[in-house]
Order: C-alpha cells, then structure tokens, then sequence
C-alpha cells in the first residue's frame, strides 16, 4: 500500500529500536504521553511496547474524542433521538458508548429512534435533504481535525438553504486538556505521576499547526512532538522526546513535517472561527469541568445549533464510582489497575469510556496487549 | 379444456402476494422460475419432498439464512452465495455435499427479472459445484417485511468413513494453512452500501470450496485436524473459536497472512482490520506439523488455493490467545471482533 507500508518497515523499525536503546540512558525513566487515541491504537496494533526499553514508558492520554465525551451527552443525545420528528445522524464509535444506566445509542435505535452511522459530514446533508419532512441533527464530536468538516457541512447546508438541518456540537480542543493534565494537584503537586514529555497529534496540528504548544512547552518546561500515526512516526518521535530530555531541551519539534507546519491550515482555522466560538467550560469524561476547552457556535448560526433549537438541557450523570477511568486518562494508573478491567468491563459491556472506542487506553489494551499481562505474572 | 394462463412476464413483472398464496401464479413461479433455473429429475416430479439414495459413509447436514444487502454485489448475487455458503459449510467437514434445499422470502413488489438472474446464478453455481437443489419454498410477504428477498438453505453431504474433523483433534504444533487473500468478500459489499461511495476493484471471493477440500483430504487424510470456512467476524473470529474449543492457543505471523493490496487499502480506509473481514472463498485448516508441506502444496496446485500460505501455529495456551508478531516487529493479540463492525473516526 503506497504512502504506508514506507511507514511500517520492519528494517527501519529495527534500526530505530536500536537507537532508542541507544539514547536510552538506564538510570533515568521516560515517561512519555501519546495524547491522542490514534497514537494508542498504533502502539498497541503493531506491538511498539515490544521493541522499546523497560524504562521507556507509554502513558495513554485522553485524546480519543469518543472516550471524553461525558455521559450526560450521551442521554442528552439519546433523549433528542427518542423524538419522533428526528433523525441523528452519527459517526458509528459513537453507538455503542455508554450513557447512564446502560443506555446507548445502539439500543435507543433498537427500541425505535432513527439513528443513522454516517461516514461523512456530507452523508448528512444527503439524509437532511432526502428527509424533509424529518430534523436531521448530527451529532458532531471530535478534536480540531474533525471540526472544519463540521463547518464546511453548516455553510453547506447554509447555501442550500436546508431548514431542516442542525448540529449537537461536542467539538473540543486539544491543548487546553492537556494543560488541565500538567495541572492536576496528582502530577502538579503530588508528583504521583512524572510526564517527561507529550507526543503531538498530527493531524489535529495539520490544522492548528505547532505554535499552539509553543506556550505549554515553554510554561510546563515539557518537551513536545508532533508526530504522524504510522509505527514509524512513533518510533521516531519517541526518540525525538528522548534527545530533548537527556539534552535537558523542552521545545516543541516536528516530526509530521511531510503534512504540518507551524500555523497550520488558514483557511481550515478562519472557517472554524467564524462559526464556532469557545465554551466556558465543557466537561470530559475523566477530567471533569475543563475551562475554554469546548466549542459551539456562535450566535449568528443559532439556527443549527440543536441545543439551542431544541431547547436541549444539560444532563450531569456521574460515572460508575469503581470505573477508573478519570485516572487512567491523565496516566495516573493502568488498565489492569482498574477493578472492572477486563471482568464486567470488557469491550462487549463496556463500563468506562476508555473501553468503548478501539482508541481508548483499556479497549486497546484489552484488544491487542492483555496477553503481556500474564506474561508478566508468569515471569514475577 | 386446458385453462389459458399468461406467461409471466419476466422483463416487466414483479412479485405480487399471488405468487405466494398457493394458486396458479405461485405454481407458475416455481415452475417458470425456480424448475427452469435448477432444472433436475428431483424437481421435475413435483413433490413436496424429494427422496434420494445416500452412498456409504456419514451424513453431514447444516442450514443456513442469507440476507445479504446488497443482493447484487461484485463477483456474485445473493443466490450464488447461498449456495457457496452452504456448500462450503458441508465442504469443511471434508464431506462431499450432495444435496440443498433452498426456500424463499420475497418481498412484493419484487423484479422477476432479479429473480431469475438470481436463480440463473444459483442452478449455476449448483452445477459447477456437482450438487442439485432437490426441494423449495416460496414464500411473499407484503412490502416492507422482507428487504427483497431472503433465502434460507439446507444441505445434505457424506463424509467418508474415518474421517472426523473437529476442533478437539488439534494439537500444539499443528500449523495452520489458509487457501488465501483475505477480506474480499466483506470489503467488496461495503464498497456497495448505498451510504459508502467508495469505488473499488475488490471482487467477492464468494467460490464453493468442495473441490479444493477434496484435493487437501487427498493428500493430507487424518492428518488436516479440522477445517472451517473465515465468514462473519473473519479469520479472527474463526481462530480465537478453534482456540477455545481445542483448548490451546495459536502463534501467527503476520508477515504471512495474505491480504491483497486493495483489500488492504480499503480496510485502512474504513479503519477496519482485514482479520475481522468476512470471506466467503476462503479455508482455514489446522494440520499436523509433518503433513503441513504436503496438504499446502495440494492447496496450491488448484485455483482457489493459488495464494494459499502457512500463517501460524497451534500452541499450548491455558488463556487461548491468538497472537501474532506484527509485521513491524512487535506482537499482539488478535481478538474477536467486538460489536458491529464500525470504522474510526480519526
């Protein structure tokens, strides 16, 4: 496959593995985390753990957009779908994520809602227009990559002067969450946990570019990477980090430049601005009340705001108090830390939203990596 | 006199809930239609059951339902395939298949010209296959209960005396063999569904499997364990079941397991893994260790085994996992497909 596979050579890997271990300096921990829930998936799918020194260390952050969204949207969601005058259209992780009391999506469009998976956001317009009669909502979530989409749909639908179209807006922004994480009294003050540095994600910075990390790497003293998703990207993105930290650098580096530079994609940027305005707050599963991190739109594109439109509420629902979710998306424990781990919570029933997406810490750990874990006991 | 009945207008006409009621138009149907398409000696007498002779060995019998969307697809139709598919599951227990039934939900409203072409492609794939649809059924149900047309069939084979595939006969060591590329089917409907404008070349692998069964029984007899055919929830789904029934675990090599190019891209694509991609051509078989060479040779002398490989092997495994290296150097496990199959966003 042409532009991947040159990003899963097993030679080059081999040669990268052998220049981490080489950087590796075996009296210091790194202890690096991979923001995004791509990176996650990536690690786990093509087995990176295994080719890296024990004390280089993986921490899976909170980058997976279906696994923060707090389960309150969900119901807020479900509630809007249960209408009979409305279609949501959806992107399909988001079916199977768990709101209160062991609702989901998936099963209100059993019990009879018109939920429909789409693909795209022009799969939307498509529903919008052949249903006229219906409100077709989307339910849009997801970082900075998938916001501009969600823009071009909304002046789409503006010059086609749909009536029937609006959107459940649960954008959010990256580098305010992972502020909140260097923040938190547990990594701030405690010490629990040491990050040594970020991986970036790529594909939100081909919009937002580097710049915005100029700040978080320079105030938290943090190295920061932006790095693709292929094996390749990590690996040599994690060797990257750890130069900087063993020449004691905290700057922000590109290892994506075959797609980002330092200001990103004007026009994407312009055109989410002019729609979209920052929340005050907006809560993430796991990291609670998140201040500026959240956006809607702004008030002159009230008209396919469905919160405004529908006069939705906001729900607060309180995850399962055993679900250690919270914890293990800001890197303070592990999957197998967690109590539900792998015996109620499992990627069939999943409990916590780190299970639900094939990105989240726990379903990637429980769908690519659990066999390590008895490894480990077998050899203690 | 002999009542005037009008021909069925296969062009033009379509199903309407007289094709289903008993009368004239139902025995015009099947007549017209299905006796037509399957043409043989047991139809031909008309009865409500068709009796046959069975040779020596045991019989192996299954049933299955197709509801395929949609009912045409590239590289074959909802009527090829439930014959494929019942004819791979009698094939897999390395028994000659004989025999099938076929019964038909369809849906008013529905084209006789889809219905012939779906029926033509049926007798057809029963032929190239040496077995003969002896008995039916046809049923219409009013629009809006049936998406089309349903088919549901059984099958009749024999297996030859001392042979006995299963899951409990594998061992550790064993190697495990597949007859080739995998995904096909599941990526060529998904580049179908109406709400993916996704193009793409990829052609359904949908084949009947017995010949090429017969080949590896041939040169590899009591040493193939067991074989099964990678359908829904693909070679995954297929070996981590094998795992838990044989009580042991498998190692596989990525690096091995054929994936054709396109199939490959698609799944990036859709954010899909082919291992959890539905097949509907495609073997798996467990063999011991010294037979292996020999049976994978036979694989790769008939057509549907051209691109066959050894991809692994049975290892002891209290936990039963299937793991694999990955082709990048690390390893992992590959898993049951969870839910639906649904793509990532980003």
């Amino acid at each position: 496959m042409k532009y991947a596979d040159e990003f899963r050579d097993k030679e080059i890997a081999l040669g990268l593995a052998k220049a981490i271990r080489a950087e590796a300096d075996p009296q210091k921990p790194y202890r690096f985390m991979e923001f995004c829930g791509g990176h996650t998936h990536a690690i786990s799918r093509y087995g990176l753990e295994d080719m890296l020194p024990r004390n280089v260390r993986m921490i899976h952050g909170p980058g997976c957009p279906v696994c923060v969204l707090p389960a309150g949207r969900i119901d807020m969601a479900i509630r809007l779908a249960m209408r009979p005058d409305i279609i949501l259209c959806v992107y399909g992780d988001l079916m199977r994520v768990p709101g209160s009391q062991g609702a989901s999506l998936l099963k209100a469009k059993a019990r009879g809602a018109d939920i429909r998976m789409v693909y795209s956001t022009i799969d939307v317009i498509r529903v919008a227009e052949d249903n006229p009669g219906s409100e077709v909502v989307f339910f849009a979530i997801g970082f900075e990559t998938t916001t501009p989409p969600t823009a071009v749909m909304i002046r789409l639908a503006e010059r086609k002067q749909l009536e029937n179209f609006s959107v459940f807006c649960n954008h959010v922004l990256t580098p305010p969450a992972m502020q909140n994480i260097l923040e938190s009294p547990e990594i701030r003050n405690i010490g629990r946990v040491e990050i040594d540095g970020f991986v970036g994600p790529a594909h939100v910075s081909t919009i937002i570019g580097t710049a915005p990390y100029e700040f978080f790497a320079e105030e938290f003293g943090k190295p920061v990477v932006i790095a693709g998703f292929e094996p390749l990207d990590m690996m040599q993105a994690i060797l990257m980090l750890m130069r900087q930290v063993n020449e004691n650098r905290h700057e922000v580096e590109n290892q994506y430049s075959r797609a980002v530079n330092r200001d990103g994609n004007l026009r994407a940027k312009e055109e989410v601005s002019d729609i979209f305005e920052l929340r005050d707050q907006f809560e993430w599963r796991g990291l609670g009340q998140v201040p500026y991190s959240g956006l809607k739109l702004k008030r002159a594109y009230a008209k396919y705001d469905a919160e405004v439109r529908f006069d939705m509420h906001e729900l607060r629902v309180d995850d399962n108090p055993a679900c250690e979710c919270g914890a293990i998306l800001r890197g303070v424990k592990k999957p197998v830390d967690c109590k539900l781990f792998g015996t109620v919570c499992t990627p069939e029933t999943p409990m916590g939203s780190c299970m639900v997406s094939s990105e989240g810490a726990c379903a990637a750990h429980w769908t690519y990596g659990r066999f390590r874990d008895h490894q480990q006991r077998r050899a203690s | 006199m002999k009542a005037y009945q009008r021909k069925l207008d296969i062009r033009n006409g379509c199903v309407d809930l007289s094709h289903g009621s008993g009368g004239r138009a139902m025995a015009q149907l099947i007549s017209g239609l299905f006796h037509e398409a399957f043409g043989n000696e047991w139809l031909a007498r008309g009865n409500d059951q068709s009796a046959f002779d069975v040779g020596a060995g045991r019989m192996v019998m299954t049933t299955d339902g197709y509801v395929v969307s949609p009912l045409f697809f590239p590289g074959g139709n909802i009527g090829s395939l439930a014959v494929h598919g019942t004819v791979n599951d009698i094939a897999m227990a390395g028994a000659r298949p004989l025999y099938l039934s076929a019964s038909f939900i369809i849906e008013e409203g529905f084209r006789f010209a889809d219905l012939k072409l779906i029926a033509e492609s049926m007798g057809e794939a029963a032929r190239d296959a040496g077995v003969h649809i002896i008995t039916g059924d046809t049923k219409v149900v009013e629009r809006g209960k049936a998406d089309g047309l349903f088919i549901s069939t059984a099958g009749v084979g024999v297996v030859p005396h001392g042979l006995d595939l299963s899951a409990e006969n594998a061992r550790a060591g064993d190697r495990v063999l597949i007859s080739g590329t995998l995904g096909d089917h599941g990526v060529a409907i998904m580049s179908k569904r109406q709400n993916l404008a996704f193009e793409t070349e990829i052609v359904s692998d949908s084949a009947a499997l017995n010949d090429l069964v017969a080949k590896m029984v041939e040169a590899g007899g009591r040493g193939i364990r067991l074989m099964r055919d990678p359908t829904r929830g693909g070679l995954a789904a297929t070996l981590n079941e094998i795992a838990r029934q044989s009580d042991l675990g498998f190692h596989l090599r990525e690096e091995a397991i054929p994936v054709k190019p396109g199939v490959a891209a698609a799944c990036e694509l859709l954010g899909l893994d082919p291992l959890h991609v539905a097949n509907e051509g495609k073997l798996v078989a467990i063999v011991a260790p010294e037979l292996a060479g020999a049976v994978l040779a036979a694989m790769r002398a008939h057509p549907l085994g051209r691109d066959a490989a050894e991809i692994g092997e049975a290892v002891a495994d209290d936990h039963h996992f299937v793991q694999m290296a990955t082709s990048f150097g690390g390893g992992r496990i590959v898993d049951w497909l969870s839910g639906e199959q649904l793509p990532r966003i980003c």
